[in-house]
């Protein structure tokens, strides 16, 4: 028989996973970025319906290793039920967040009892107190206890917020007893929030409400001794808010304190904490008196705090370069520079670290790997970001450059094997396809990881890839593709993988790629293994998932599982949009009154052509914000410099950016050539515009949206914002259209020199600055074209946030895109623009512009017109659309297919 | 005495499988509509809770069974009695009734047993446990791949149509409540909040008894939680028991049953599928094996009611009885105070 087993009475709450407090616990660090009056940036997507992005948020903060995860929604501009509601239904479907216990944050009961519906898990309510007196307490205490909830109660009652430690004391006590011989709640479920209140205010009385607290909380603990406390740690510093120095100080000075009381968690922000131990002598000294109010009895150690405060706002800009770390070992070097990504003495480091191992192989699997894990150890708990990253890779790449010679003298002198053994991974941007800049961010983050990376660059067939992965017996591959016609070729590859029966796993990844494309289209079609992988974060993951022997079969069976279901719910869902088919579609048109309308006729007719445009100009019309998201950092811009998570890297990487791109201008690396045109235009059949290049009739096909509309809205076609050809009265009064084309070139030369530097980190800038050139081009002679070309806006005014926010008359939709999503018209429009010659670009057989840095579009002036998205359309017009292009059956399904299904 | 003192004794015995006893009788449509529903606009076969009101005789027959074979604790057949999951069948209205007379019957099966069977003792030995299931809808999970945070129920009404059943089943007089067969803790925290609002209102108290459901090999509840954070997130019930049924079979059960007589303050309840259903979606695992398993949990000293669920019959209840009928219950642990 079992011996007789105790059970203690610990507090114990849960998401997907239990959370338990034992005695000895850590301080417990409670989430509170998402939190309304805590994160601007959560309150803002959150009043903007973001939850994605929201969720985010959420996910970061367990990621950097928040235990209880707070949520408080309350806002006056939003309705906290529903938005507590719908957040929490979407964070129960996120395992990775819900793991973690939930803390329901609001000053509005109704609220509260919204959110405790939501959650499986048992969670804390943060808070209920006696202000409103001991009825209404009780009354939401039974509540939270119905829920099995454990309470957060704050010391507050009839009279107000207790600031004494009497006052604390009694309170708590109070509301203890209600709790436990009323409310029937075990003691180990209730925690106390005594209140944490500013200091060093200049009003006296405020001095000691530090120690208050603190010696409130060791009372409580005493005389109550299974409950908890909890507090806002952020409060205490507000005075010297805008100084984050002194109040990051402030903070650990404070906790250090209260945790010794016996403090149990709170509400603090990690990222505004310093280390205890590294806090400035005098700062610490000052801090201290402040917060345990000595030498305090007339303001004095206020006033000096103050005083000091200043002197370390002051230079708080100046960046002191700490050159210590090159005083430490050579392998503790070779780590900092790793993690730090610091290239500066790479060179004499690894010099160094060569002659003092035996083998300069042991420096790679020594030091430089030791450095690498410690580096994918941080960015894998979210403490390092991919920026950052990138530039450890950099650092190690030089560094392996340099040791390669002395390995391949080796291997010579002593037929050494390569024993190395690193697993194999294939990277690839498929056929027809020239968009890489995501697909290097994966190479180096799995490179950093310790695996091998082959990367076979663009517009690579599936035989090469194919044949390369066997001829080097590759462990995984991995293929990239950013526009839609890549998504086919990606079938094909699993349907080619599958023909010759290959046994590894096929990673998909790019920006059109999507799960549920993946699970429908692409995994039926290989066995073995296909797996979409939604950013480069997730790459090591997925792969080392892929290679534990292990977990391989679990993990792949898991994700067959899952696309499957996928699958199966996407084939049986019933279609929530309704399509009213093509012929309905063709008689409810945009309509608008042609007959009292005079087209606007541009100021000059044919081409104008851009060669090397100053560059200076197109900079000003950089739009950042995709900029960031390259780098996976999302969020508005600029405010994502100031970003509390990811500022000070998103700021690195800005300036960085800045310094390349005045290098860029000044040394002239790059050049901008565009093409701009106008032509007469008519529209003489219901999707048809018919374009006059002096003489030439070339006509332009369009594509009508068939989603069935509210009553009164259009199903809009590109055709029906050129005026129909029976208003046009002999050329008297006759509407037109534009086309442009841009690029940036010179770049390869760059790349392929930051390449042989082993710069993988200016490498993916230098191609990300080129793409924000040319969408700044494009929209800088799109402005031009307005005011200027056409003319038709002479007037506009508009600020560069209203630029990105299209505010503009007239559109520049892009063949391939929403609003004309076939591919094979830019073929029309490069001719009428004699794109290439003018311009240098080239287009391929599956229509992708290179270099991969161009754009182009037509232009429509009509003041109607907008941007708007084709979406699925009907086998009638699949049909009247291949008869308008001559072309055949198989043409019409290869090239509208992503409009099909 | 009743079942807490009881329990504190010896191992009780649950009954088994309610559908793979109704499946042995073959009822065709006219059989589940009976006199009453002959004319009903909807088809009716397969509501076994119905049953309870067409062939009350059967159900009756077979708690009889399960009786006969050992079982301390008979389940009303009620499992899908509420009216969300009743819908389904347009029979929502009946919810209440069907409760109501699924106690009365489990009941009158008691009393004629103890008749037919006399002990002389006045102790109490058999209990009636009001079956409250799953629901065909769930609280957290969307049915919706494409919308996540979409529910197709929401807690009030989940927990409106649970306190429906309880009444009836309160009122049809069961001794105990059983939340089970959990693959979703939030309908169970519902189910708890709507009997504690049940015994609130009409100031009266039964034990509770929970069971969840782990559902495959991942050691996790549908709902995605882990034991530990599902026993944590419905403690507040202060059930009788925790435990888990359903899904698994007793091989697979082993661990988490160890795990739960570790961390339960309460007493523990194990009642397992025959096994895992064969290709052909039958359980075939036989009584011996069954009672084998269970008999092994017993002398670990885990498990304080034991019993069978999806494809266990009246010979597996009867073959664990005899197992375990001399083995020690798990004894509760101590709850420290401080």
């Amino acid at each position: 028989m079992a011996a007789e087993k105790s059970i203690q009475p610990f507090l114990r709450i849960s998401g997907l996973e239990p959370f338990i407090l034992r005695p000895g616990s850590l301080f417990v660090n409670v989430g509170e970025r998402t939190n309304i009056t805590g994160s601007k940036k959560f309150a803002r997507l959150i009043r903007a319906n973001q939850y994605e992005q929201a969720l985010d948020i959420a996910r970061q903060q367990v990621e950097n290793g928040a235990q209880v995860l707070d949520v408080n929604l309350d806002d006056a501009m939003i309705d906290g039920v529903k938005a507590m509601k719908t957040f929490l239904n979407l964070l129960q479907a996120e395992p990775d967040i819900a793991k973690i216990p939930i803390m329901i944050d609001s000053s509005k009961f109704e609220i509260i009892e919204a959110g405790l519906k939501c959650v499986q898990g048992k969670c804390i309510v943060n808070s209920i107190s006696l202000k409103e007196g001991e009825e209404k307490f009780l009354y939401q205490a039974e509540i939270c206890r119905s829920f099995g909830a454990a309470v957060i109660v704050m010391a507050f009652d009839e009279q107000g917020q207790a600031d004494t430690q009497k006052r604390k004391i009694e309170i708590c006590e109070k509301a203890y007893q209600i709790l436990t011989e009323k409310a029937g709640y075990l003691p180990e479920d209730i925690i106390f929030d005594p209140n944490i209140f500013a200091i060093a205010t200049g009003m006296e009385e405020h001095n000691n409400y530090a120690v208050d607290f603190i010696e409130a909380t060791r009372e409580i603990k005493q005389k109550m001794p299974l409950t908890k406390v909890s507090g806002g740690v952020s409060n205490v510093s507000f005075s010297f808010r805008g100084n984050d120095t002194v109040r990051e100080a402030m903070h650990s000075i404070f906790l250090y304190h209260a945790i010794k009381a016996g403090m149990d968690m709170g509400i603090v922000n990690a990222g505004q904490l310093a280390v205890y131990d590294e806090i400035e002598p005098t700062l610490k000294k000052l801090c201290e008196d402040v917060i345990l109010n000595k030498n305090n009895d007339h303001n004095e150690a206020t006033e000096k705090l103050i005083q000091f405060a200043d002197t370390v706002k002051a230079k708080g800009k100046t960046i002191v370069e700490d050159k210590a770390w090159r005083k430490m070992s050579v392998e503790e070097r070779l780590k900092h520079a790793l993690v730090h990504g610091i290239t500066d003495f790479i060179d004499e480091d690894t010099e160094e670290a060569r002659l003092q191992y035996e083998r300069p192989l042991d420096v790679i699997e020594g030091p430089l790997m030791d450095g690498m894990n410690v580096v994918g150890d941080l960015f894998g708990s979210g403490k390092m970001f991919l920026p950052q990253v990138v530039k450890s890779a950099r650092v190690m790449k030089k560094s392996v450059a340099i040791l390669t010679p002395y390995i391949e003298l080796e291997k010579k002198k002593n037929e050494f094997q390569d024993s190395s053994g690193a697993p194999k991974i294939l990277l690839a941007t498929v056929k027809g396809d020239v968009h890489d800049i995501g697909k290097n961010i994966v190479g180096v983050v799995l490179g950093c990881n310790g695996y091998a990376v082959t990367d076979l660059g663009v517009m690579v067939s599936a035989d090469k890839i194919l044949d390369t992965a066997i001829a080097e017996n590759v462990d995984i591959v991995g293929v990239s593709g950013l526009i839609t016609p890549s998504l086919d070729e990606m079938v094909h590859i699993a349907t080619e993988m599958k023909r010759r029966e290959m046994h590894i796993p096929l990673l998909i990844g790019g920006a059109t790629t999507s799960r549920i494309h993946t699970a429908v289209k692409i995994a039926p079609k290989f066995d073995e293994g296909v797996i979409h992988v939604a950013d480069a974060s997730r790459s090591v993951t997925v792969v080392s998932s892929l290679l534990n022997k292990d977990n391989k079969k679990t993990f792949l069976s898991d994700i067959q599982k899952q696309y499957a279901a996928l699958k199966e719910n996407y084939e049986n869902k019933k279609p929530v949009k309704q399509y009213i088919g093509y012929e309905a579609a063709i008689q409810n048109p945009f309509s608008f009154d042609w007959q009292n309308y005079l087209p606007p006729a541009p100021n000059f007719k044919g081409t104008k052509v851009f060669k090397n445009y100053p560059l200076p100009e197109i900079r000003d019309y950089i739009d950042w914000k995709p900029f960031f998201i390259t780098w996976e950092m999302h969020g508005n811009f600029p405010d994502i410099l100031k970003d509390e998570i990811v500022g000070t890297e998103a700021t690195k990487l800005y300036e960085d950016a800045q310094q390349l791109l005045d290098k860029i201008i000044e040394e002239q690396w790059l050049q901008a050539n565009g093409v701009v045109g106008f032509w007469e235009a008519t529209r003489i059949e219901h999707d048809t515009i018919e374009v006059n290049n002096t003489g030439e009739k070339i006509h332009l096909e369009c594509l009508r949206q068939e989603i069935k509309k509210a009553s009164g809205q259009p199903n809009f076609s590109l055709a029906d914002f050129i005026m129909p050809n029976e208003y046009t009265t002999n050329g008297k009064c006759i509407d037109h259209i534009g086309a442009f084309a841009v690029t940036i070139s010179g770049i390869e030369k760059h790349i392929q020199h930051f390449q042989e530097n082993h710069d993988d980190y200016n490498k993916i800038m230098l191609q990300s600055i080129s793409d924000r050139l040319v969408e700044a081009f494009a929209e800088l002679l799109h402005q031009k074209t307005r005011t200027l070309f056409w003319g038709y806006e002479p007037d506009e005014h508009l600020s560069k946030e209203e630029l990105i926010h299209e505010k503009y008359t007239g559109i520049r939709p892009a063949p391939g895109y929403p609003a004309c999503p076939e591919h094979t018209e830019k073929l029309k429009l490069f001719h009428l623009l004699n794109a290439t010659e003018n311009t240098g670009i080239i287009l391929t057989d599956a229509m992708a512009m290179s270099p991969a840095a161009s754009v182009c579009g037509w232009y429509f002036s009509h003041p109607g017109s907008k941007y708007f998205g084709v979406g699925k359309i009907s086998t009638e017009q699949v049909n009247d659309y291949a008869r308008r292009k001559s072309w055949t059956e198989a043409e019409a399904s290869k090239w509208l297919r992503p409009m099909l299904d | 005495m009743n079942i807490e003192q009881l329990l504190a004794e010896r191992i009780l015995i649950l009954d088994g499988a309610m559908g793979t006893m109704i499946q042995r009788h073959a009822l065709d449509e006219s059989g589940y509509r009976g006199e009453r529903f002959k004319d009903f606009s909807h088809d009716l076969k397969g509501n076994n809770d119905l049953l309870c009101l067409t062939q009350p005789s059967i159900i009756k027959d077979i708690h009889k069974a399960y009786l006969n074979a050992g079982a301390n604790i008979i389940e009303t057949n009620t499992f899908n009695a509420q009216r969300i999951s009743l819908a389904d069948y347009h029979m929502e209205d009946l919810a209440f009734e069907i409760n109501l007379e699924a106690a009365k019957i489990a009941r009158t099966a008691i009393e004629e047993y103890c008749k037919e069977h006399p002990t002389g003792s006045t102790i109490r030995e058999h209990f009636v446990a009001g079956a409250i299931g799953p629901m065909n809808k769930t609280l957290s999970l969307s049915p919706n791949v494409n919308d996540p945070g979409y529910r197709a129920v929401t807690f009030d009404e989940v927990a409106d149509a649970y306190f429906i059943q309880i009444d009836g089943l309160v009122k049809g007089g069961v001794d105990v409540l059983l939340i089970e067969t959990i693959f979703d803790t939030l309908n169970a925290k519902a189910a708890i909040y709507a009997i504690q609002k049940y015994f609130r209102e009409h100031k009266i108290t039964l034990p509770i008894m929970i069971s969840g459901t782990i559902t495959d090999a991942s050691g996790r509840t549908l709902s995605g939680q882990t034991l530990e954070a599902f026993y944590i997130s419905v403690m507040h019930a202060r059930p009788l028991s925790i435990g888990l049924n359903c899904a698994l079979g007793a091989s697979e059960m082993r661990s988490h049953i160890e795990e739960l007589s570790h961390i339960a303050s309460c007493y523990v309840s194990a009642y397992p599928n025959a096994g895992l259903p064969n290709a052909m979606g039958e359980y075939d695992e036989q009584p011996n094996d069954t009672a084998s398993f269970i008999e092994s949990w017993a002398k670990e000293g885990w498990v304080n009611i034991v019993g069978g669920c999806c494809g266990t019959t009246p010979e597996h209840i009867h073959e664990i009885a005899s197992r375990v009928k001399n083995i020690k219950p798990r004894k509760l642990p101590i709850l420290n105070m401080a």
